[in-house]
């Protein structure tokens, strides 16, 4: 067994109404540590109403070999992209 | 003389969060991981944000023109009224855990209190810093149960921790003539009534950290009257260099 706590990734929801954003990573031995951590890493300028942390070896990622067959297809293909929608200046975090 | 009292009782409360602020702030750059480093950092600066205005109100009272500033940085050892259990060295980390915890319980109950005083000023100050204080408990009290139920070495030190620890707390309840002055005012709460609620909270959490209350109940005194232990002069002596060499220094 390693003595190094284990890597969490660390997300924080800045307002209500937004969806929660990755911040950084930090070590802590378990997932109420986490928490308590990515209070003092992340939030103490008042940044979030809400922290999530996740295990970092739980992450599942795409592999940097696949992007040409994940992403680029989408690219000749513009009818995919909502840019033809006129928005409304009211209507934020589009 | 009740405006005296009230200097002398301010001041008791403004010391004790400097005082404590600046042994955390000695862990800077030396924590035993860069969350905890942070995490000490954190709550000797809420610490210190809650001494400038009881040291700000503190000089407001006096009325003899110091800021928080005269209070924090011209003053010698005898002047300064925080508690015995602020000044302690850091020692290993269950040292500072233990000091830091048995006074988290102390403030959070002191601050609810203050937040009911028939001083205005004194109720705002304390309401702000109760919220701050809250987390200082939480977090304190939850590695005195990790360390406390944690591996053999790690038990053992943080009992030990506590046994050191104990004899700088009973001062945080005995009552003197400023204390009784500031109750009877409706200022500040009977500092004997917090002693059952300290006592009950924090001999629960040492059970969840399977560590032994310790039965001596002896206390050592003398912090909040001036009286202090050699620890504190030193501890002056850095916190004040540089206004004490280059007086009214700025940049």
């Amino acid at each position: 067994m390693t003595s190094e706590w284990p890597l969490w990734e660390v997300f924080i929801r800045s307002q209500h109404g937004l969806a929660h954003k990755h911040a950084g990573s930090l070590h802590a031995p378990d997932a109420a540590m986490a928490v308590k951590n990515a209070r003092d890493v992340y939030t103490r300028r008042n940044e979030g109403v809400s922290i999530w942390v996740v295990r970092s070896s739980d992450v599942v990622a795409s592999s940097p070999g696949d992007r040409e067959a994940l992403f680029d297809p989408a690219q000749s293909k513009v009818y995919r992209h909502p840019t033809f929608f006129p928005m409304p200046d009211e209507v934020k975090h589009i | 003389m009740a405006d005296t009292q009230r200097f002398e009782f301010l001041l008791r409360l403004g010391d004790s969060d400097l005082v404590l602020a600046q042994r955390l702030g000695e862990w800077v750059g030396k924590g035993p991981i860069l969350e905890e480093d942070i995490a000490l950092a954190n709550v000797g600066l809420d610490l210190l944000g809650q001494a400038r205005m009881w040291l700000t109100y503190a000089g407001e009272v006096e009325g003899a023109g110091r800021d928080e500033d005269a209070l924090a940085y011209r003053r010698d050892v005898h002047q300064f009224r925080n508690a015995l259990l602020c000044e302690q060295p850091n020692g290993n980390y269950a040292d500072t855990t233990a000091r830091q915890f048995l006074y988290d319980h102390w403030h959070v109950l002191m601050l609810r209190a203050l937040g009911r005083s028939s001083d205005e000023r004194i109720a705002a100050i304390a309401a702000k810093a109760a919220k701050e204080v809250d987390y200082h408990v939480e977090r304190s009290t939850d590695w005195v149960i990790r360390l406390g139920d944690g591996t053999d070495i790690s038990h053992e030190r943080m009992q030990a921790a506590i046994d050191a620890s104990w004899p700088y707390a009973g001062e945080l309840f005995v009552a003197d003539a400023v204390d009784e002055a500031m109750a009877r005012d409706g200022v500040a709460p009977d500092l004997a009534a917090l002693a059952a609620p300290w006592r009950a909270a924090v001999t629960a959490a040492l059970a969840d950290a399977t560590l032994v209350v310790p039965t001596d109940d002896w206390a050592q005194r003398g912090g909040r009257q001036g009286k202090h232990t050699e620890h504190l002069g030193h501890l002056l002596t850095e916190m004040q260099f540089l206004q004490r060499a280059y007086p009214d220094a700025r940049w």
